[in-house]
């Protein structure tokens, strides 16, 4: 992913994790794999954001830039960082148009 | 450290009960010899009332959430179950038979995101298992479950309880669990009934056959640092915990009661009640029990293995007093490291001291 690309980026988080937030750091432990990570406030409120409509570089200029005091540029490049680590592990989706909750829900029998 | 021991510490030091630990039924369709429970269904809880318990758990920041019984699938909405706890995002154990465990269970339980499932195994030996489960069949079913669950890609560890009537088949149900490809975990610990009743107690193995399981690498690990002599007892020691029942995890019954631990029956709330959250938070009880530190314990807080014994402070409320020595961890500790506990020269000093029952002196004249 390049720092042009994240506007055409959308990310959705994964029904196939457990995850709980624990005093604003988020517990997700992924129910494929077992791998288990904590995220950061500033990784939280990417994740929370992380509804599959609204595009990553919306979510780093409207909300990371906005809570937290960093550099655009800085918060781009630690945003990329994070999704392409999280998406390795099927925890983050990561697409090139919005993505519709209903795919990352789990099967229904 | 690992990341995980971090976020449950924090929790604890939050006071955040991060797991907790919920039988769905006391109904079981085995009658295991060692079993704790009275399996009458005296008014269990509703689909509904626990899916609103599932909610309020995950308000409080439960993570891990284990579903036991009984055997949950006597439940016939125990899918159910799982399904609202997963959209709740716990991470989802589950303890079972494996009995009423078939494809299409199996299935269900991957697609839903399960994250373990435990079934109890008791002997590679049909003969053996089925007299202790007291279920012709039940061997060959709890295998079938295995495979089952094992070729949908689900982790599947299976759990043994040491007793003497199994003690001579632990090895070789050890290499059969290995040939199956799935993990095994032995408790080496029989405890009593949840009523008090021990005489279940007298399955307990001996000795010896605790000595063995301790040395044996493939069940602890390294077997030196596992039965190395305990570690100093210092401050930290003292002023810490010697379980996290009550602390950063709790238990509910299929009643809705719920209690510190599965083994530590101190009634603390009822959730047909009361919140959740106002048992953990304000129960006298649950206060009571999180303020016992290592200190505060008359004997233990004396004793050499106060910093590396695996004191169960629900079995020392079985045995009189949840500030009391765990007689089961003092043994295990003893064959452990070879080193006896406070609470064992405590008894031999005051055996030692007290003459027989009958005494005959010569009559002097």
């Amino acid at each position: 992913m390049t720092i042009a690309s994240m506007a055409d980026t959308y990310i959705a988080r994964s029904k196939e994790i457990a995850a709980r937030n624990l005093d604003g750091e988020m517990m997700i432990m992924s129910a494929v794999d077992s791998t288990f990570f904590t995220l950061n406030p500033v990784a939280t409120l990417i994740w929370q954001a992380a509804d599959g409509k609204t595009p990553l570089a919306d979510i780093v200029a409207q909300r990371v830039c906005a809570e937290f005091e960093v550099e655009p540029a800085v918060a781009r490049q630690d945003a990329e960082q994070f999704v392409a680590e999280l998406s390795q592990h099927g925890i983050l989706l990561v697409s090139d148009r919005p993505i519709d909750p209903e795919s990352t829900s789990m099967e229904k029998p | 450290m690992s990341l995980m021991s971090a976020m449950t510490d924090k929790a604890m030091e939050m006071g955040i009960p991060i797991s907790v630990h919920v039988d769905v039924t006391y109904r079981c369709n085995e009658r295991c010899e060692h079993c704790y429970l009275d399996h009458d269904d005296k008014g269990e809880m509703t689909t509904q009332e626990i899916k609103c318990l599932f909610d309020q758990l995950a308000a409080v920041g439960v993570f891990f959430l284990t579903l036991s019984g009984g055997e949950v699938f006597m439940r016939r909405d125990f899918l159910e179950l799982v399904e609202h706890a997963r959209n709740l995002q716990f991470n989802v154990k589950i303890k079972t038979n494996g009995v009423m465990i078939r494809e299409r269970e199996a299935r269900r339980l991957r697609e839903l995101g399960a994250e373990e499932i435990q079934i109890s195994i008791y002997s590679h030996r049909p003969e053996v298992h089925d007299a202790i489960t007291k279920v012709p069949g039940s061997l060959k079913r709890s295998l079938d479950a295995v495979q089952f669950l094992k070729s949908r890609g689900l982790k599947v560890v299976v759990s043994n309880v040491l007793m003497k009537v199994n003690r001579d088949d632990q090895q070789a149900t050890h290499d059969m669990v290995r040939q199956l490809g799935v993990n095994y975990a032995l408790d080496p610990t029989v405890t009593p009934m949840m009523d008090g009743n021990r005489n279940v107690l007298d399955l307990r193995v001996d000795a010896s056959a605790l000595r063995e399981v301790f040395n044996d690498a493939s069940l602890v690990g390294n077997v030196e640092e596992f039965c190395a002599p305990p570690v100093a007892v210092d401050g930290d020691v003292l002023e810490g915990y010697s379980c996290s029942a009550g602390l950063n995890s709790c238990y509910v019954s299929p009643y809705g009661d719920v209690f510190p631990c599965v083994q530590f029956p101190l009634p603390t709330g009822n959730i047909r009640r009361q919140k959740f959250a106002d048992i953990w938070y304000q129960s006298p009880q649950m206060n009571e029990v999180r303020s016992i530190r290592v200190k505060d314990l008359p004997v233990c807080s004396t004793c050499t293995h106060a910093g590396s014994c695996t004191r169960c402070p629900g079995l020392a409320y079985m045995e009189g007093s949840m500030r009391g020595p765990s007689t089961a961890d003092c043994e295990k500790s003893f064959h452990r490291t070879g080193i006896p506990s406070a609470n064992m020269l405590r008894k031999a000093a005051a055996a030692a001291s007290v003459g027989p029952l009958i005494q005959i002196q010569p009559m002097t004249v």
